[in-house]
């Protein structure tokens, strides 16, 4: 049975990238893969909602860190998609018997390992299959802190659960990964791509714009649509903010991690300043989200306490712009 | 934030049964990791979610019982769907499923139909024919 060094992470994709890089002899730290993929990014899509509560993203769409990192290291991923289930599993067992690790996208409604209470219908959740055990396969999920396993019937389900994104089947392997990579290149490249998605998307939807887009509905949330839907609507900033597989907070601290691995390899001490510095924004966050959880919690809304919500997050799109200014003149 | 601030509030849906990785800087000032088994915010916010889909499981259940619906809107809140998902797994409009929520409409749904949702909401086809509602359980 092929052996997998698994490695809990704490985003699903970046720590794909790591885990799979890894077991093929390039190794990649989940920061490092994150930066390079320019995984940080916000937005805030009032329009696509669901259950009826608009959606939040501190984190690119979903496959866009992978397809960077792989281009920016030289790795060659072949993926697949599949109409029919069959078809779909044979890929999958001519893989593993190969010997060859698999990764997926999965929808975690159908984990049945994953904690019940984070069960929703989220269809762009990443995985690793290594092996087969009977009618069990052996999986590295990297947010579960050890290896686990999955029955045929529900990695089935998650392979094919509807809705969007649409998993489709989708599993991926690497080709050809390069045992020796210079990173300068890919960290450059990185950078410049995040600061690029956060000072300059000409939508207000995005990047830094989008902290003060959400900030400006905050701020009427009890008066357009109730204190009730005013509570959802938060509670849901939180909960893709701070949830596995999210992380708002936690792609801060991430980034600032890459930036120090990056400072170090690069010797530019510039960057593990600025790392510092988005250190202090991610804390801002993660203020944010406890005063927003108290607000939650006290279930009577008032406009004052949305109001000082409000100017928290403006107070933290002047921060983050800083950062990813100062990032953007740094000469790597 | 620091390694030895990162939350440990027990106090959630998985009972601490589950650790989330974090980075957090030591006292240095230098990234590492560190495991989190929850943090009050987020099971605020979780545990408010979790008694939306309840509240929402409920009042559904009361109008199937009164006549008002048909098992199939019962059953969409109870496996977490909406409108639009539960249509495109269906392989329907939303318009189409919406029908189906009709009482008198259900009662006609082709055998192929009923199979269809049974299998969406991973119960027998016999139960969803029968009307039986089956008891919603939220994490605890």
């Amino acid at each position: 049975m092929t052996q997998f060094s698994h490695t809990q992470t704490a985003h699903c994709e970046s720590g794909v990238i790591s885990n799979l890089f890894g077991h093929h002899g390039l190794h990649i730290s989940e920061p490092m893969a994150f930066g390079i993929g320019a995984g940080i990014f916000f937005g805030h899509l009032p329009f696509v909602k669901v259950n009826g509560v608009p959606g939040s993203t501190y984190r690119i769409w979903p496959g866009a860190i992978f397809a960077r990192a792989c281009k920016r290291l030289g790795v060659e991923m072949e993926s697949h998609k599949f109409g029919s289930v069959d078809k779909a599993m044979k890929a999958l067992d001519q893989m593993i018997d190969k010997g060859v690790p698999v990764g997926m996208q999965s929808s975690v409604y159908y984990l049945p390992y994953f904690p019940e209470s984070y069960r929703f219908h989220f269809n762009a959740h990443n995985l690793v299959v290594y092996g087969k055990d009977g009618d069990d396969y052996l999986v590295s999920d990297p947010i579960m802190d050890t290896v686990t396993r999955i029955d045929t019937e529900s990695l089935i389900r998650a392979r094919f659960a509807k809705g969007f994104p649409a998993p489709k089947g989708k599993m991926y392997y690497p080709l050809n990964v390069p045992q020796e990579v210079d990173f300068n290149e890919p960290i450059k490249a990185g950078i410049a791509q995040a600061c690029h998605y956060m000072l300059k998307i000409p939508v207000p939807m995005f990047g830094v714009k989008g902290i003060r887009f959400l900030a400006n509905r905050v701020k009427d949330y009890p008066a357009k649509v109730g204190d009730r839907r005013a509570a959802l609507y938060l509670g849901n900033i939180i909960r893709m903010q701070e949830e596995i597989g999210t992380g708002g907070a936690g792609f801060r601290f991430m980034y600032a991690a890459f930036l120090q691995e990056a400072g170090s390899l690069l010797d530019k001490p510039e960057l593990n300043d600025i790392g510092r510095e988005l250190t202090i924004v991610g804390d801002s966050w993660r203020n944010f989200a406890a005063n927003a959880g108290r607000v939650c919690k006290a279930r009577s809304a008032d406009n004052v306490s949305y109001g000082e919500l409000s100017k928290m997050l403006v107070q933290i799109a002047g921060q983050e712009e800083n950062v990813f200014r100062r990032l953007s003149t740094v000469k790597l | 934030m620091k390694k030895d601030e990162v939350p440990q509030d027990g106090d959630n849906l998985h009972h601490g049964t589950f650790k989330q990785l974090f980075y957090a800087v030591d006292h240095q000032g230098d990234y590492t990791t560190a495991t989190s088994i929850g943090w009050e915010p987020e099971n605020v916010a979780l545990s408010q979610a979790w008694d939306e889909v309840e509240q929402r499981v409920a009042d559904t259940k009361a109008k199937v019982e009164a006549g008002a619906l048909s098992p199939i809107a019962y059953y969409m809140e109870r496996t977490l769907l909406d409108l639009p998902l539960l249509a495109l797994k269906a392989g329907k409009f939303q318009w189409q499923v919406k029908r189906h929520m009709k009482p008198s409409v259900f009662k006609g749904l082709s055998d192929k139909m009923t199979e269809r949702y049974a299998e969406i909401f991973g119960i027998p086809a016999s139960t969803l024919r029968s009307g039986e509602l089956l008891p919603f359980k939220r994490p605890a």
